[in-house]
C-alpha cells in the first residue's frame, strides 16, 4: 500500500469527520441524553474508520457509515448496561439510510442546532461554553482546548465533566428555544462563537480555532438561514480570517491594515462574506462590524477607503453597543473622514468617561491625529508615552520608530525611512493562494 | 424537575419600574398551572437561629449562617419540565427586579 494512498484514506476521514462528528454526537445525546457515551461512540467510529478503510475502500456514504458503527456502538453500551428498552427501540430507528417513522415536528429541528444551544447555554459559565463547544460539535481534542485555555489538560477534562454534569443536574434542556427565548439566546450563542474565532485570530492564537469558529458560523447559517445576524457573523470572521496571511511581517510582527500587501488577502473569504452580507438587511452589533470590514476588504489600497461610509456604520454602531474602545474605533474612522479635527474632538469626548485611561492604543490614536493635525513636537511626546505604555515589545518598537519620524531633530532621516517603508514589499514566500 | 428557589435581596435592584409584575398575579398563576407546589416569606434574619452539635454538645447561636448584605427572604418550590421553563418561572417574579433569584434543582433519590 502506497503512503499516498494512506494519505488519501486519512484525507477521506478527516473530511467525513468534519461533517459527521457533530451530527452523530448530536443524535446520540439527543436518543441516549449521555454526552460522554455520544462522543466516546463518535471517537470509536472514527477510529474504526481509520483501520479498515484504508483496507475496505472508503465506503459510499461515509457519514452514514460512521452514524450506523457509533449508533451500533451505543446500542452495545447500553445493552450492557440494560437500560429501558425504550431507549434501545429508539437507537434501532436513527440510522441514516433508514430515518425510520415520520419524526414529530420537534424532531425535525436539526440535532446540531440543539447540541449547539444547549452547549452555548447561559447556565454555563462562559468559559466553560466555549470549550463544551469545541469539545463536543468542533470534537476538538481536550488537549488542544487546554492548551488554549492555558491549563492542564486534565483540568480541562474536569471543567468539561463538570459542565456536562451541571446540564443534567441542572435540568438544561437539549432544545432549540423558541419565540422571545431565542431572540434572546442567539445573542449568546454568536458571542461564543465570536469568542471562539478570537481566540484562533489573537496574535498567540491557535488559528484552527477560527477555522472551526467559521466552519461553525457557516453552519448555523445553514440551519437558521432567517437569521441576519448569524450571516453577518459569519460575514464579519471571513473579512478578518481573510488577512491571515498578511497581517504579519518578515518578523512576525502584526502589521496595520494600511501596511498589508492586499494582494495577498484571501479574496475568496472576501467574496463568500460579501454574498453572506448581501441577503442581510439587519443593523445588528454584528451587521454593522461586518459592513465596517466590508469596506476594508474591497477598499484596493488604504487610500481608497471609504471613510466616511465606515464612519457612519460606527456612528450607528456606538449608539447600539455604547462601549470606550467603539467610541475610540469611531473616532479614529472621523479622523480619516472628515479631518484630524473632527476625531480629535470625538476622542475627547470617549476619553471623558475615564474609561480609557492608560489605554495605549487611545493614546497611539491620539498622537496620530495630532501629527496630521501638524503638531508633530506634541505627536511625537505622545508616541513615546503611548510606547511606554504598550503592551507587547513589537508594539513599542513600532511607536517608538512613529516617535523619531516626528521628532524635529529626528525628521530628516525620518522622511527617509517612511519612504522606505511605504515601498511595495515583496509576497512573502511560501504556499501560492488559488 | 423540582426547583428550589431562593428569594434574595440584592443591593443593586433594578432602577426600571415599568410595568413591574404583581405577586400575587404571580402565585396564583402558577398555582394553577401546578409549576408552584409551595412557598413562603421567611421571617427577617434576626429572627434566625443557627443550631450545630459539636461533640456530643449543642451548640445554639444567633443570628444567620453567614452575615451578608444579601439574604434570602423567601422561597418557592417549583415544578417544571427544564431549567429553561424554572427561567422563565423565575424572570416574572417580582424579586427578579428588586432583587435576585437563585435556581437549585432538588436531587432525586
Amino acid at each position: 500500500m502506497t503512503d499516498s494512498f494512506a494519505a488519501a484514506t486519512a484525507d477521506a476521514v478527516t473530511a467525513a469527520s468534519a461533517d459527521s462528528y457533530a451530527r452523530i454526537v448530536a443524535a446520540l445525546i439527543r436518543v441516549t441524553g449521555d454526552w460522554t457515551l455520544a462522543e466516546d461512540c463518535a471517537q470509536e467510529a472514527l477510529t474504526l474508520a481509520l483501520q479498515r478503510w484504508p483496507r475496505e475502500g472508503v465506503p459510499g456514504e461515509p457519514g452514514g457509515w460512521l452514524m450506523t458503527v457509533a449508533r451500533n456502538r451505543a446500542i452495545d453500551v447500553l445493552r450492557r448496561a440494560s437500560v429501558e428498552r425504550r431507549k434501545l427501540a429508539e437507537l434501532a430507528v436513527l440510522a441514516l439510510a433508514d430515518p425510520g417513522p415520520a419524526p414529530a415536528a420537534e424532531e425535525l429541528v436539526d440535532d446540531r442546532l440543539r447540541l449547539i444551544f444547549t452547549c452555548c447555554h447561559p447556565a454555563l459559565a462562559l468559559e466553560a461554553r466555549v470549550a463544551l463547544t469545541l469539545r463536543t460539535i468542533g470534537g476538538v481534542p481536550t488537549a488542544d482546548i487546554a492548551r488554549a485555555f492555558l491549563v492542564s489538560e486534565s483540568t480541562m477534562t474536569r471543567r468539561l465533566t463538570r459542565a456536562k454534569k451541571k446540564i443534567a443536574d441542572a435540568g438544561i434542556p437539549y432544545r432549540v428555544p423558541t419565540g422571545r427565548a431565542l431572540t434572546e439566546r442567539l445573542p449568546g450563542v454568536l458571542a461564543v462563537l465570536y469568542l471562539l474565532f478570537t481566540y484562533g485570530y489573537n496574535a498567540d492564537g491557535r488559528p484552527a480555532f477560527a477555522d472551526e469558529a467559521i466552519r461553525l458560523a457557516r453552519l448555523l447559517r445553514q440551519l437558521m438561514p432567517g437569521q441576519g445576524e448569524v450571516s453577518a457573523l459569519l460575514a464579519l470572521f471571513l473579512f478578518q480570517h481573510s488577512r491571515r496571511d498578511a497581517r504579519r511581517d518578515l518578523h512576525g510582527n502584526l502589521l496595520a491594515l494600511d501596511k498589508q500587501d492586499r494582494l495577498r488577502w484571501d479574496h475568496a473569504a472576501i467574496a463568500e462574506g460579501l454574498r453572506a452580507l448581501a441577503g442581510t438587511t439587519e443593523n445588528g452589533p454584528y451587521a454593522l462590524q461586518a459592513r465596517i470590514a466590508a469596506c476594508h476588504a474591497t477598499a484596493t489600497s488604504a487610500d481608497a477607503t471609504d471613510w466616511p461610509a465606515i464612519a457612519t456604520w460606527y456612528d450607528r454602531l456606538a449608539g447600539i453597543q455604547p462601549s470606550p474602545v467603539i467610541e475610540l474605533n469611531r473616532a479614529v474612522a472621523h479622523g480619516y473622514a472628515h479631518g484630524p479635527a473632527a476625531g480629535l474632538a470625538l476622542l475627547a469626548w470617549a476619553r471623558a468617561s475615564g474609561a480609557l485611561d492608560d489605554y495605549p492604543l487611545a493614546i497611539a490614536v491620539e498622537a496620530d491625529l495630532t501629527a496630521r493635525h501638524g503638531d508633530r513636537d506634541r505627536a511625537a511626546a505622545l508616541f513615546r508615552r503611548a510606547a511606554a505604555a504598550a503592551h507587547s515589545e513589537s508594539e513599542r518598537r513600532a511607536l517608538l520608530e512613529r516617535a523619531r519620524c516626528e521628532d524635529p531633530r529626528q525628521r530628516r532621516s525620518a522622511e527617509w525611512s517612511r519612504e522606505s517603508a511605504a515601498m511595495p514589499r515583496q509576497p512573502e514566500s511560501g504556499p501560492a493562494r488559488p | 424537575m423540582k426547583y428550589m428557589m431562593f428569594v434574595c435581596t440584592d443591593t443593586e435592584p433594578d432602577t426600571d419600574k415599568t410595568d413591574e409584575p404583581d405577586i400575587d398575579v404571580w402565585v396564583s398563576e402558577n398555582d394553577a398551572r401546578g409549576r408552584r407546589l409551595e412557598g413562603s416569606v421567611l421571617a427577617p434574619t434576626s429572627a434566625a437561629t443557627t443550631v450545630r452539635v459539636r461533640n456530643g454538645q449543642l451548640l445554639v447561636s444567633d443570628g444567620p449562617f453567614t452575615e451578608s448584605k444579601e439574604v434570602i427572604v423567601g422561597y418557592d418550590l417549583l415544578e417544571c419540565a427544564d431549567l429553561d421553563e424554572a427561567i422563565e418561572v423565575a424572570r416574572a417574579h417580582p424579586m427578579a427586579r428588586e432583587g435576585r433569584l437563585e435556581l437549585r434543582p432538588l436531587v432525586d433519590l
